[in-house]
């Protein structure tokens, strides 16, 4: 057993490269998904059938194929068609699209649900469509969506695991060379666990956000009164310590 | 119905029709608001009140016929015997004379009470912020609420709220304010100090108001024409004392004896109650007393 942690000790750099790769493709798949997610989701709440269309179209089709596939087709069908990418760069580019096209679907949800009440005050107050949007209808509904965007941001880090296929060193990657040195309980083990650690960090971040964000909608205590220890602030205090 | 001395009245309605589905809620009806008049609308639930609201503010598509603020048509134009739909752009500008209170408030909960106020009038109307919170403390003063500027909409009480809707409403300056039941959702006592402020906008400006309300001592202080309607008609319209002391249409008695006859008595809440005192109207209005002597048994229809 010694010698497996001497073994874990001499391949934690190379195992700290996997993580910063595997960071790296969720932090950038995960700020494009947002990106395909919040473009997707206003397109496919507009009047116009073609705008509508389209966007339903690449909603399905993204949420309807295997991410493996995908991934494969970019990287080894673009090549053949000319167009030669990076493997990081096709490795965000899949998880993007991926589960942008699932977040696309949390993101129209959340707009929807923001009560009629709140879109018929804009108009009252004759703010454009997209006033509306930008400054009262978005921010309420990103409270709302949290939630399930921070279960879909765990899944796609948990996705990028299959980049190890297109020739990618990430954690899984590593792990999987780790177990040469020790042994295959091991070396799994270990990636469980840091995987498990991944997740949680993430998971923490996504729970700040959303105590931020409903403590801006004016419901519950503000995040710098979340993280402290003492006890909680009355519901008039918590506004004031938001200003200061 | 005309407006008088043929002046452009403030909101006119000609030959308006909406229907939902197949439920017809507005029947070719046709009525003018002079500038300045405080119209109130009263009638029984579903008599399509609140949609003639909801038509004025653009909340609700009209199905035929047109409507004009100040002469200028809101959604629909005739051009060459057609019936034309009008450019959402125009639409917005209209709509900028027009301000709306809602039952449920509808404050945006990502802002505070001042940002609320000011939200509009600077991205709408291009106010300077300075300009714009300067104009936002006056009204909250006015509405009471000076000391909840930076609170957070749902930290306030009901009551709280609908004063923090009206100060935004009234920081638009609207020409037209539309009041949709702005106390239904209220606490019974909290209902006055939402009415007494309303009151002082009738009475320290000439902002026309069209009023839906079951307050029908609001009803009677604050507008000078009453209009009942049923099924989506006009049954009746008159001043509120022709109106109040001697309504023409049975319709109109039987509606009246219904939401504010004093249930033990029988005795209309601005009226002493034969033989009784202290007894409290239905609605919790505040009971000031009316200024016109009381009606006889053969003027009461009741």
């Amino acid at each position: 057993m010694d010698s497996n942690f001497e073994a874990l000790g001499a391949a934690l750099p190379r195992i700290l490269d996997g993580v910063w790769i595997t960071l790296q493709l969720t932090v950038g798949g995960a700020l494009l998904a947002m990106l395909i997610a919040v473009t997707l989701g206003l397109l496919a709440r507009q009047e116009n059938i073609l705008v509508r269309g389209f966007a339903r179209a690449i909603i399905e089709f993204f949420r309807g194929t295997s991410l493996v596939v995908q991934l494969f087709w970019f990287f080894f069908v673009l090549p053949q068609l000319g167009v030669e990418l990076d493997a990081m760069f096709v490795g965000i580019l899949a998880l993007g699209l991926n589960y942008g096209a699932y977040a696309a679907e949390v993101v129209r949800g959340s707009i929807n649900s923001v009560p009629q009440g709140q879109w018929e005050a804009t108009t009252a107050l004759s703010m454009t469509s997209a006033q509306r949007m930008r400054r009262v209808i978005f921010p309420q509904a990103w409270a709302l969506m949290i939630p399930s965007l921070s279960n879909l941001l765990i899944h796609l880090l948990k996705g990028t695991a299959i980049v190890s296929f297109i020739t990618m060193a990430d954690l899984t990657f590593r792990v999987d060379q780790l177990r040469i040195d020790t042994d295959t309980f091991f070396a799994y083990t270990v990636g469980l666990i840091i995987y498990f650690v991944l997740a949680y960090i993430l998971t923490l971040v996504m729970n700040m956000l959303e105590v931020q964000a409903k403590h801006r909608l004016g419901r519950g205590e503000s995040l710098r009164e979340a993280l402290s220890l003492r006890s909680p602030d009355t519901g008039v205090d918590a506004g004031e310590g938001a200003r200061s | 119905m005309a407006a008088p001395n043929g002046a452009v009245p403030a909101i006119e309605f000609r030959d308006v029709q909406k229907r939902f589905g197949d439920t017809v809620v507005l029947d070719g009806l046709n009525f003018t608001v002079a500038k300045g008049d405080r119209v109130t609308l009263i009638g029984p639930s579903g008599s399509g009140k609140t949609t003639i609201l909801r038509l004025v503010m653009t909340l609700e598509d009209l199905t035929d016929g047109y409507i004009f603020i100040d002469g200028e048509p809101l959604t629909h134009a005739e051009v060459d015997g057609e019936r034309v739909e009008l450019k959402p752009k125009h639409k917005t500008e209209i709509r900028k004379r027009i301000g709306m209170v809602f039952q449920q408030f509808n404050l945006f909960p990502n802002m505070t009470v001042i940002e609320n106020i000011i939200e509009a009038p600077v991205h709408v109307l291009g106010m300077s912020k300075e300009d714009a919170i300067e104009k936002a403390r006056g009204l909250l003063d006015q509405v009471g609420l000076a000391d909840k500027e930076d609170a957070h909409p749902l930290e306030l009480s009901g009551g709280q709220q609908q004063r923090v809707a009206i100060a935004r409403a009234l920081a638009m300056d609207p020409e037209i304010l539309l009041l949709d039941e702005v106390t239904s959702a209220l606490d019974p006592e909290i209902v006055g100090e939402v009415l007494g402020i309303l009151k002082d906008v009738a009475e320290s400006t000439d902002i026309t108001m069209l009023i839906v309300t079951h307050e029908m001592q609001f009803a009677r202080d604050v507008s000078n024409r009453i209009l009942m309607f049923d099924g989506g008609r006009i049954v009746e319209e008159g001043t509120p004392e022709e109106f109040f002391t001697n309504p023409k249409e049975q319709r109109t008695r039987d509606f009246l004896q219904a939401v504010v006859a004093d249930p033990i008595t029988g005795a209309l809440p601005w009226q002493p109650a034969p033989g009784a005192s202290g007894t409290p109207a239905a609605p919790a209005t505040p009971t000031t007393p009316s200024t016109t002597s009381t009606t006889t048994q053969d003027g009461d229809p009741l």
